[in-house]
């Protein structure tokens, strides 16, 4: 048994641990946890491949992205957890009878039909990052742009979907200020220089303050 | 030798497959928390992306890895929106029961 054999082992238990314990978590912050250590293992297992550029920007991208932005929804919002657990494994037969059915099956089928591929020589993708970006900035530049828009689009979806306007909050509303006319705040009063009359002063002084 | 002369292809594949399956099994358990559900997802995306590095690895074709790169750009405008989402759904119903979501009478 080789060194690659033992880390394929070792890697693959541990992300089959973490993701089982993802989905049957007490906390949910313990289980964004545990899905931050299944995307590591994950990404290892591609170091084994020879994925360098993917499984680097997995770690970057998952768990310093994605995984801190499930963590703070997680932390924002109040979940009451006890009342989640009731009647939770009330559904393990079926689930386990679906997913063990379907990892037996595709295990079966795969293990029979591609075990006698031969694997690449050492020197096959030596370049990772260079192989990766020649093709996608030649062959797939115009889905790397669609993929680039379809990013703007979710972050305008995320935005407008979570944004609201505070009622009590005071606010100036730019288009009127800009709008306004001198007429609107500035109101020039004709008057007598002498006023003789108090009660005339009163009046005056009343409009005069607006 | 070469360095994955024991690990093959079908190793691999396997282990996609059991990822897979042991994210349907948090699918049917979490009936109640919409969150791992979502964590759920990006699993089984995880599992399908593992499944295209392997193949692009054995068949010694970069195509396949140009093509994790575009899901894993799906997968994270996926779970934004799929987080506005659920923050806007416990902004109105302050639940995030999966049960409790019956607006549509399906």
């Amino acid at each position: 048994m080789d060194v690659t054999s033992v880390l394929f082992y070792a890697f693959s238990a541990i992300l089959l641990f973490s993701a089982f314990k993802v989905v049957t978590s007490r906390n949910t912050v313990h289980a964004t946890l545990y899905l931050m250590l299944a995307f590591f293992q994950a990404s290892m297992v591609w170091m084994l491949m020879r994925a360098e550029f993917l499984a680097i920007t997995l770690v970057l991208v998952y768990l310093g992205a994605v995984m801190v932005l499930f963590l703070f929804v997680v932390m924002m919002l109040d979940i009451d957890t006890e009342s989640m657990r009731q009647g939770f494994w009330r559904h393990l037969p079926l689930a386990a009878l679906v997913g063990a059915l379907m990892a037996g099956e595709i295990s079966i089928v795969l293990m029979d039909g591609f075990s006698a591929m031969p694997a690449p020589g050492p020197e096959a993708g030596a370049a990772n990052t260079l192989a990766l970006g020649m093709l996608l900035y030649t062959e797939y530049l115009y889905p790397l742009e669609v993929a680039a828009v379809l990013l703007l689009v979710a972050i305008i979806a995320a935005i407008a979907l979570t944004l609201r306007s505070r009622k009590d909050t005071r606010h100036t509303v730019a288009s009127e200020q800009v709008k306004v006319r001198k007429s609107d705040r500035l109101r020039v009063v004709k008057m007598d220089a002498v006023v003789p009359a108090a009660a005339a002063v009163e009046t005056e002084e009343g409009q005069g303050s607006k | 030798m070469n360095a994955v002369s024991a690990i093959g292809l079908g190793h691999f594949l396997s282990l996609g497959a059991a990822l897979f399956a042991l994210s349907i099994i948090g699918i049917f358990l979490n009936r109640k928390n919409l969150i791992v559900l979502l964590m759920a997802i990006e699993l089984m995306l995880l599992a399908v992306n593992t499944n295209f590095v392997a193949f692009s690895y054995y068949l010694n074709d970069m195509n396949g890895q140009v093509f994790v790169f575009f899901i894993l750009t799906v997968a994270a405008a996926e779970s934004a929106i799929g987080l506005a989402i659920l923050v806007l759904l416990f902004r109105n119903k302050s639940t995030i029961d999966v049960q409790e979501l019956d607006a549509l009478k399906g």
